[in-house]
């Protein structure tokens, strides 16, 4: 361990007091929000989608609070800090994903669904088999993005408290979790939706803080601060080039094409984005809501470049590594340097931006935690183990109960997840939802010919390749940096699936519609052509 | 149809019936606002993914060219990710402003139309 990192250390748990305060009032004032919102929820349509009452803007904001994890916050600035310009594509795959879903999904999906991914999946299918696909795969990929948070939250944790213990690590894992099995159970869609708004102006503005700083430490001079960046790096002007973290061979080459489709493809394939859709009441502002989305999201990734190559050009990069192996901790280490490593300045920031992350992590969690607890209660539970005949009030209570089990879930998991760098979990999640969820929301809304089989097909054959694929590469075994490093059953040599499950899954919905011989429901797709384009019913 | 109700209470309209809704996509009105509407969004969302694919390519393949310096610090490679992001920008607002004068007259014509049951 170098000298810098225990000091920032030892300056970090000096000021845990200060730390401590600002996450807790943080922690209040949601809480606050929750309880106020969980008064105002009284029927479905408020616990899953907050009465239909947000506006376009209102919206875009809590999609962006929702989609800027701690992988956009802390796992981009880190690759960028780490590995150079590799680390960009991460921002760039996230942000133009989502001209797919304004372009395809985000209006037909309002338009015709209800409260659940599922609701548009099964809209002209046999319900039960359907549902029981969507739920299944709302809840996996919703899984695998919340390993990435609980990751995300104990890295900071043993950085900012100086707590290095597992045991430590994982008792604020299960804090975190604790706290989203209240937001959802108690605040719904509604309390979930204002959390998301406070914390993407949170982050924004610390980011915004941020940059303005590193810029002003390179009086505004762009290619200063990249040319500290490139030298400090001790890489030189490669670390301005593509190619460091991915271009060695000609598979780390290929892993990088995979993960740039499963990025560009992901979004429009994530339940918990899809599920905020039906927070506005028209499809209109479900466009508006993606427009404002685009803008505060691009602008940013934007500020996270000044991030990663402001802490490349002002830390070294053996400090950056001592504090995490994945370079998670690279924008709060920047933080502290920014305000000056021995000086209460330092400190200070250093709990502002490390508080800003925990909210970052709380309302995504918040948002995932009620994706897939909304689909455990409106597909399964209501449509496939009730057939239907289940009343709002034991539909609300599964979902609850729901929430309560996928948060114990993901505690565990996230403890054993706390090494691996967060944005490449995240492009895991992205990679499992484009090749389950993305091939049948775009044929069920597009063709005509597009059956039952094909959607069960396209659904769990993109699932089980897409994770069966990461189950056996390197992120899980083989490698100093998996989740179980002591252990080899790696055969695949990608860390993302997408090249390959992405088109697996495109293409089993084909040959499932055209082998299993079923007639299309004409007169169903009809409604859901009609009613996806014009809204005719959308309530 | 639907197999499930939805709560009166929230949900006044009636939804038309199947036989409405297949006059309707059937209808020249409804072909006009498909393919204008496809014809947007289809070869829109092809160009945007092969102009993406490109860029990952670009910085797979041809790294004399993405390491070429402009100015200063700054090279092909920074420059072309930028222009990704404007790209994207333009394309969210080019796609709005199409929806707002092309799409949405004709989709609140026939929704009105079908919900107020003439």
């Amino acid at each position: 361990m170098s000298p810098a990192i225990t000091l920032a250390a030892g300056e970090a748990s000096e000021h845990r007091t200060l730390i401590i305060t600002l996450f807790a009032v943080f922690v209040a004032a949601t809480l606050v929000i929750t309880v106020w919102a969980g008064r105002q929820t009284k029927d479905a349509a408020d616990f899953y989608a907050g009465g239909r009452q947000f506006t376009g803007f209102q919206n875009g904001l809590a999609v962006s609070g929702d989609y800027m994890s701690a992988a956009s916050f802390l796992g981009i600035a880190g690759a960028i800090a780490l590995f150079g310009y590799d680390g960009f594509l991460y921002s760039i795959g996230f942000l133009v994903a989502w001209l797919v879903a304004l372009l395809l999904v985000a209006e037909p999906l309002r338009n015709s669904g209800r409260y659940t991914m599922g609701d548009v999946l099964a809209y002209r299918m046999r319900q039960r088999p359907v549902r029981t696909a969507a739920g299944t795969s709302t809840i996996v990929v919703s899984i695998f993005y919340l390993l990435a948070q609980m990751a995300g939250a104990g890295v900071l944790v043993s950085l900012l408290l100086g707590i290095t213990s597992d045991g430590g690590k994982i008792g604020i894992v299960a804090l975190v979790g604790v706290l989203m099995i209240v937001y959802v159970t108690i605040g719904g869609m509604k309390g979930t939706t204002w959390v998301q708004m406070v914390k993407a102006v949170l982050l924004i503005a610390g980011a915004l803080l941020l940059t303005f700083l590193v810029l002003l430490k390179f009086d505004f001079n762009v290619s200063d601060l990249l040319g500290s960046a490139a030298d400090n790096s001790g890489k030189g002007a490669a670390f301005l080039e593509p190619g460091l973290k991915y271009g060695a061979t000609g598979t780390t080459k290929l892993d990088f094409i995979s993960l740039g489709i499963a990025l560009v493809l992901g979004t429009a394939g994530l339940p918990h984005i899809l599920i905020r859709f039906y927070t506005v009441p028209t499809a209109k502002a479900a466009r508006k809501s993606v427009i404002w989305a685009i803008g505060l999201i691009g602008a940013f990734y934007l500020m996270t470049l000044a991030l990663g190559f402001g802490a490349a050009a002002l830390i070294k990069p053996d400090e950056i590594i001592a504090s995490n192996k994945a370079g998670n901790t690279a924008a709060p280490l920047l933080a502290l340097h920014l305000g000056g490593v021995d000086s209460n300045w330092g400190a200070i920031l250093l709990a502002t931006i490390s508080a800003v992350a925990f909210a970052t992590i709380l309302a995504v969690v918040a948002g995932l935690t009620l994706a897939s607890s909304s689909s455990f209660a409106h597909d399964i539970y209501a449509n496939v183990i009730k057939r239907g005949q289940a009343t709002e009030k034991q539909e609300l209570g599964a979902a609850r109960w729901a929430t309560v089990g996928i948060g114990a879930v993901s505690i565990v998991l996230g403890a054993l997840a706390r090494d691996l760098n967060v944005a490449g979990l995240v492009a895991l999640a992205f990679a499992v939802a484009a090749s389950a969820n993305l091939p049948t929301i775009l044929y069920s809304l597009f063709w005509k010919r597009f059956t039952t089989g094909g959607a069960l097909w396209s659904i769990y054959g993109g699932l089980v390749t897409a994770v069966g694929l990461v189950l056996f590469s390197p992120v899980v075994s083989g490698k100093e940096t998996s989740m179980f490093p002591d252990v080899d059953f790696h055969w695949f040599p990608l860390e993302n699936p997408g090249i390959i499950s992405i088109p697996v899954g495109f293409l089993l919905g084909v040959l499932g519609t055209y082998l299993s011989k079923e007639e299309p429901d004409k007169g169903k797709y009809a409604e859901l052509e009609v009613r996806s384009l014009t809204g005719t019913g959308a309530h | 149809m639907a197999t499930e109700t939805p709560p009166p209470s929230k949900s006044p309209v009636q939804l038309p019936s199947t036989e409405e809704f297949e006059a309707v996509q059937e209808s020249a009105e409804f072909g006009e606002l498909r393919r204008s509407y496809r014809s947007f969004a289809f070869p829109l969302t092809v160009g945007f993914i092969a102009w993406y694919l490109l860029y990952v390519l670009l910085s797979n393949y041809a790294d004399d060219f993405m390491g070429t310096k402009l100015f200063g610090n700054v090279n092909v490679a920074l420059v072309l990710g930028l222009a990704q992001f404007l790209t994207t920008f333009l394309i969210a607002w080019w796609y709005s402003r199409h929806a707002a004068a092309q799409l949405d007259p004709k989709a609140e014509a026939i929704k009105s139309r079908m919900e107020g049951g003439e």
